[in-house]
């Protein structure tokens, strides 16, 4: 069993540094702004230590704790599971802790609230459309009987039944692809990759008898026929869900191309 | 204030081909096409109806398409032309589901399957189809 103590002296921690890759220092710009205020976006820069592999979310941790406590973010899991760290960076909308500054290759880094959400403050976004997008899209399996009551068994799948659905089941809900999406920038009514890959998810869901509710809810002027396959929603999905394949399979389902 | 508030990025965002790949490019340059063609519509109905206002008025009008910048006008819509037709039934297959991949476990570093190789062969294909067909018609409109 590995143990982990924090080092005492001076001398463990420049053993550590040692070890553990090269520090370098970089230039963090946060944009700080509280529309609910009135107040503009500004940005304010920060000197960072950081290795190889400090993640963008540790940084900013870092600003917390050592230089400005009033820097609001969200996260949780630090771990891209969770989904709450999503943000831009530099201009490109990413996870915050699944993305290592190393890989960025600039000695300038600037985190922005991520598009098409309204901000709460500074890095800090409003979920509410897209939870109630997702929910608009009846996430869950709908029939009559049920697997759990005593008289009744449980509902078989094969392999094939669950693979095609599984891949949409590991949306984390973090908004990145509504963020990148190019109709959601002009178009605020739209329901976004997200739920429109959620709703194909439980489409493609053999065990499902819901497909005619969800279908007459994305078949209409702000849903499915807005999206036109830009692929930047596939192309920023942290978890490989791939939203852009889900929404063509679910059109192509639509149309009657595909089963 | 309402756009400030919901932060969204508007035309300027959606206009913008860069950050996310060649199927965005591919995107911003259908919609381009698109309006171009469209204004090369309007254009060309208003060419033709000149025709109403006599020989003279129509002469005239010809007299324009057979400039240089008349030339350079026709070249650039039978680029847009064939790329708008060769990008846009690859778009047309892709909304029917067809050519965007098959789901399956993802694995890491997570390529997207919908964004393949044959999608972007397919979007390269049809801007060098489109050069093909300006470099053709410009060496016949300027040929002679």
């Amino acid at each position: 069993m590995a143990v982990v103590t924090a080092p005492t002296s001076s001398e463990e921690l420049i053993t550590i540094e040692k070890t553990s890759g090269e520090l370098n220092t970089i230039t963090l710009r946060i944009a700080r702004s509280n529309p609910a205020e009135g107040h503009e976006t500004t940005y304010s820069e920060f000197k960072v230590p950081v290795k190889k592999w400090t993640t963008v979310l540790e940084a900013i941790l870092y600003v917390k704790q050592n230089l400005d406590h009033a820097v609001a973010v969200r996260y949780s899991c630090r771990q891209a599971s969770c989904g709450s760290c999503g943000m831009k960076i530099n201009g490109k909308p990413s996870l915050a802790c699944y993305t290592k500054v190393s890989e960025l290759h600039s000695n300038i880094i600037t985190v922005e609230p991520m598009n098409n959400f309204p901000i709460i403050r500074d890095l800090a976004v409003d979920f509410k459309q897209l939870i109630s997008n997702h929910k608009k899209m009846k996430p869950f399996i709908i029939r009559e009987d049920s697997e759990v009551t005593p008289e009744s068994k449980e509902f078989i799948q094969t392999p094939k039944d669950v693979e095609k659905y599984l891949q949409f089941s590991y949306c984390i809900k973090c908004g990145l692809c509504n963020a990148a999406c190019p109709t959601m920038a002009t178009d605020t009514s739209f329901i976004g990759p997200q739920g429109l890959a959620q709703a194909y998810r439980y489409v493609a869901d053999n065990r499902d008898k819901g497909k005619e509710d969800r279908l007459k809810i994305v078949d209409d002027a702000h849903g499915i026929w807005r999206c036109h396959f830009a692929g930047s929603c596939s192309q920023v999905c942290p978890k490989g869900v791939d939203p852009a394949m889900a929404i063509q399979l679910l059109r192509g389902y639509l149309l009657g191309f595909t089963k | 204030m309402t756009e400030r508030l919901s932060n969204r990025e508007g035309i300027k965002g959606m206009a913008n081909p860069t950050r996310y790949g060649i199927e965005r490019v591919a995107y911003w340059l259908q919609r381009l096409t698109g309006l171009g063609l469209l204004a090369y519509l309007i254009g060309h109905i208003f060419e033709t109806s000149t025709i109403v206002h006599g020989k003279v008025a129509w002469d005239k009008m010809l007299e324009f398409t057979q400039t240089p910048q008349g030339h350079i006008i026709l070249t650039l819509v039978i680029g847009m032309c064939v790329f708008h037709t060769a990008n846009g039934i690859r778009v047309m297959l892709g909304h029917g589901g067809i050519g965007v991949g098959k789901p399956g476990q993802p694995e890491y570093p997570y390529k997207a399957a919908s964004l393949n190789y044959k999608q972007r062969l397919c979007i390269w294909v049809s801007i060098g189809l489109a050069a093909l067909a300006m470099m053709y018609g410009a060496s016949i409109l300027f040929g002679d």
